[in-house]
């Protein structure tokens, strides 16, 4: 029978997914600094507040979407719970919790890359500085994965961690796409235009993917090459194909390793969607229509978060009616 | 101080003891025989390198979390003793002394709050009186005839000592509730192993490092019977507290799950915490919150640290509390001035630690005594906690000796008065280079079926010049003790 604490389990899946997030976000506002900044201006800032939907929390706070106003709110506002330094500060809020559980060295190293965030002023992170600060973010999250990779002990609270890790994952890579495709969605003419090839570049580059990408398109870089290899390609750790398929796997381990009673239902989920991404090609993809596809895996991911929830964090059940759909 | 074997070079070389009985080199009477081969280590070093090595010492601490810069002091909630890098070292034969001293006295603790919770003998006889005990807001009725596995109700044990002018340790009073701080003499230990390794080399200190071992051995022994492996659990109020750096510490070296109120709950009079397969029941609870929030439904209404039901399993025997509940009336400082009295009762034995000379203010030759000699006297409050509400007579200007005065005057039962006692000093790392700052200790001792008492302690040092007040709420740091062996 497991000990583990369901606020234990909750906390480190959350641990794993603020600094998962941390590290996307780190790398989308690294990638659109450098790569559309002479394209169209404010507008690339504005793609990010589009990618968070932020857009109206965003608004209420400030005039103008310049590069200043949107790298502080993503970067240094500890006012917004969506900056890098508020996730970073909940993940090291978790780890302090989990202070029992976690290595000594994930800790220090958590509790040091939260301090270091802490101590930047405004005026030390202004355009010309923010790939350097980017870098450092995505290095010190990988430091955070690697550390936790060789130290971490690998019971119940571990699979937690790794399931946390692949959901916000996935999720954060149809975020990287739906972006492009529904809200940046080129005017016709302009497909296949420099502009354009630039920005799925970005994309390619926002996950990480732009060598791995190319190793499996030698040629050519075009909506769909990109759209099917960040959704299906399923040796690209990324690709939301190969993360869903993680957390499957994790999740019927543990059940199995542990004999865990709950979890079914969150498994159901995961199973379809899984189905899902194994069955479906881009083609069909494109004429059922991205977004909408999108949607689907987030609405699918959003329950499997919950079922997770109720199972083995001690959520409230979730309503039997499809309302979430 | 020649006769005394000072350094001849390095960092003691300017170093002033004062006049008190200092740690490092005893006395005129009695010179510090036992730390020659740390003196000369020490003189090896200079005065640079010690800061320096202190400075990495503070370095570690702080990217450990538990020391904070200026920056994010405002949200600092680790905020921890600072460390002074200079060993306070005892020797073996004044180990012995505290070892069977600490020991006699928990063994009393545990006699008198048996007998106070039962039959009452020592009440009736007179010994302690009646008023004392069951006019102490730390007694607790709910636990008349409550019966605590094997008769312990002191798991966990600190006793604060001082050293006066004769070399001699005396209690200064009894820590029985929650008492905190082992967490520092097991990490000081590991950090002065990482910085000094050179000073520690033949010098044969006797381990501190089994504590929680030790610790849970104990509290298994005191499982509710017939549990063939009971599950333990430390009870933290969460991760605000001050103390959760030691509760994290304690659960880890234990290697049982720190648990909050919100993860315990009651069920038929047992308690069980939820893990994700469910409710995993549990069997001893070391709580590190105090009595009145341990059960919403027996004690405060409005606390959300406990669980509901919680005493209700503890009187039937379904888990044990480490310390059990009820023992704040044992270390109360009015309990204190008859703990000689009450170990000579139960045990037929002399005090081996004696306490400092108490005044009872509320007996009337103790009350008189007080205010006829305000300004050579400490006064205390007997309910204060962290040194406050202390007035110390010798250094009080006369508009605070009249408040004091009047205090006392308004509610004698409320106050104790004790000589001033000339804390030893023990050579600490200072702006100015090493100077003579004033020390205390508080060994643990752990009882289970028996008491063990950890070889070592807590010694805080006040870090202020001339301030004999330790706490580290008032400018106190810590050191690392070393027993020799």
């Amino acid at each position: 029978m497991s000990r583990l604490l369901s606020r234990y389990a909750e906390a480190i899946y959350w641990m794993a997914r603020y600094i998962e997030r941390a590290e996307n976000l780190a790398r989308i506002l690294d990638v659109n600094e450098t790569f559309s900044r002479d394209s169209r201006g404010w507008q690339n800032w504005q793609s990010i507040l589009q990618l968070y939907r932020d857009e109206e929390r965003f608004s209420e706070l400030h005039e103008e979407a310049d590069a200043d106003r949107v790298l502080y709110f993503y970067t240094l506002d500890q006012s917004n719970p969506t900056s890098i330094i508020s996730v970073v500060n909940a993940a090291r809020a978790n780890a302090r919790t989990l202070r029992p559980l976690i290595s000594t060295e994930m800790w220090i190293q958590l509790n040091i890359f939260s301090n270091t965030i802490r101590r930047l002023k405004r005026e030390e992170l202004t355009e010309p500085r923010l790939a350097r600060f980017c870098n450092s973010v995505k290095e010190a999250c990988q430091t955070h994965t690697g550390i936790t990779e060789g130290t971490f002990y690998r019971d119940e609270g571990w699979f937690f961690y790794q399931i946390g890790r692949c959901i916000e994952r996935a999720d954060q890579t149809t975020r990287l796409l739906d972006v492009k495709y529904h809200l940046l969605l080129p005017k016709e003419e302009s497909v296949g235009s420099p502009f354009d090839v630039s920005q799925w570049n970005a994309v390619l580059r926002s996950a990480a993917g732009y060598h791995a990408f190319r190793r499996v398109y030698p040629s050519g870089l075009n909506q769909n090459a990109v759209g099917s290899f960040l959704l299906f390609h399923s040796q690209f750790p990324r690709s939301v194909r190969a993360c869903v398929r993680e957390i499957d796997t994790r999740l019927t381990e543990l059940r199995s390793r542990y004999r865990l009673k709950g979890g079914s239902k969150a498994l159901e989920e995961l199973d379809e969607l899984c189905a899902a991404l194994d069955e479906t090609n881009m083609d069909e993809v494109v004429s059922r229509g991205l977004h909408e596809f999108i949607d689907w895996i987030q609405v699918r991911l959003i329950r499997a978060h919950a079922e997770l929830g109720t199972a083995f964090f001690g959520y409230p059940s979730m309503p039997a009616s499809d309302a979430a759909d | 101080m020649g006769n005394t074997g000072a350094a001849a070079s390095g960092p003691l070389v300017a170093y002033d003891p004062a006049g008190f009985f200092c740690e490092m080199l005893g006395s005129q009477d009695r010179p510090a025989e036992h730390t020659q081969g740390i003196r000369k280590l020490l003189g090896a070093l200079d005065l640079g390198d010690l800061r320096g090595r202190a400075r990495d010492a503070e370095l570690e601490l702080y990217s450990f979390g538990i020391t904070f810069t200026v920056y994010t002091q405002k949200d600092a909630i680790d905020r921890i003793l600072p460390f002074d890098v200079i060993p306070r070292v005892i020797s073996a034969e004044d180990w012995k002394v505290i070892e069977t001293g600490v020991t006699q006295r928990v063994t009393a603790l545990n006699l008198f709050l048996w007998d106070i919770y039962h039959d009452q003998k020592i009440l009736n006889d007179g010994v302690v009186p009646r008023e004392l005990v069951e006019g102490n807001p730390n007694f607790c009725p709910a636990m008349k005839d409550v019966d605590v596995t094997k008769g312990t109700y002191v798991h966990i044990n600190g006793t604060d000592l001082v050293r006066g002018d004769d070399g001699r340790f005396v209690v200064l009073e009894d820590n029985a509730r929650c008492p905190s701080g082992v967490s520092y003499v097991v990490e000081n230990r590991h950090l002065m192993q990482r910085s000094f390794p050179d000073l520690m080399a033949n010098i044969g200190i006797r381990p501190v490092s089994n504590y929680g071992q030790k610790l849970h051995d104990a509290l298994v022994d005191v499982a509710p019977e017939g549990i063939p492996s009971p599950q333990v659990v430390l009870l933290s109020p969460g991760t605000y507290n001050s103390a959760y750096f030691e509760h994290i510490f304690l659960a880890r070296e234990m290697g049982v799950p720190l648990v909050e109120g919100s993860d315990l709950v009651v069920e038929n009079d047992r308690v069980y915490m939820k893990s994700i397969d469910g409710l995993h029941p549990v069997h001893v609870i070391y709580r590190r919150i105090g009595d009145d929030f341990l059960d919403p439904e027996a004690f405060n209404p409005d606390s959300v640290l406990g669980a509901k039901g919680l005493m209700a399993a503890y009187k039937k025997g379904n888990v044990t509390l480490a310390n059990a509940i009820g023992t704040g009336v044992a270390d109360d400082k009015a309990v204190y001035a008859y703990m000689p009295r009450i170990i000579r009762y139960y045990l037929d034995e002399e005090a081996i630690l004696s306490n400092v000379d108490t005044h009872i203010c509320r007996e009337p030759e103790g009350l008189a005594y007080t205010l006829d000699n305000l300004a050579n006297l400490v006064v205390k409050p007997v309910g204060e906690a962290g040194g406050y509400g202390i007035t110390v007579g010798p250094r009080a200007s006369q508009a605070e000796l009249e408040k004091c005065r009047a205090d006392v005057l308004a509610d004698p039962a409320n106050y104790i008065a004790q000589p001033m006692i000339n804390l030893s000093v023990c050579p600490t790392l200072t702006d100015e280079g090493v100077g003579a700052r004033h020390v205390d200790l508080r060994p643990f001792a752990v009882t289970g079926r028996s008491t063990w008492v950890l070889p070592g302690g807590l010694s805080r040092v006040a870090l202020t010049e001339g301030s004999i007040i330790v706490n580290s709420s008032q400018g106190g740091g810590s050191k690392d003790t070393w027993v020799l062996e």
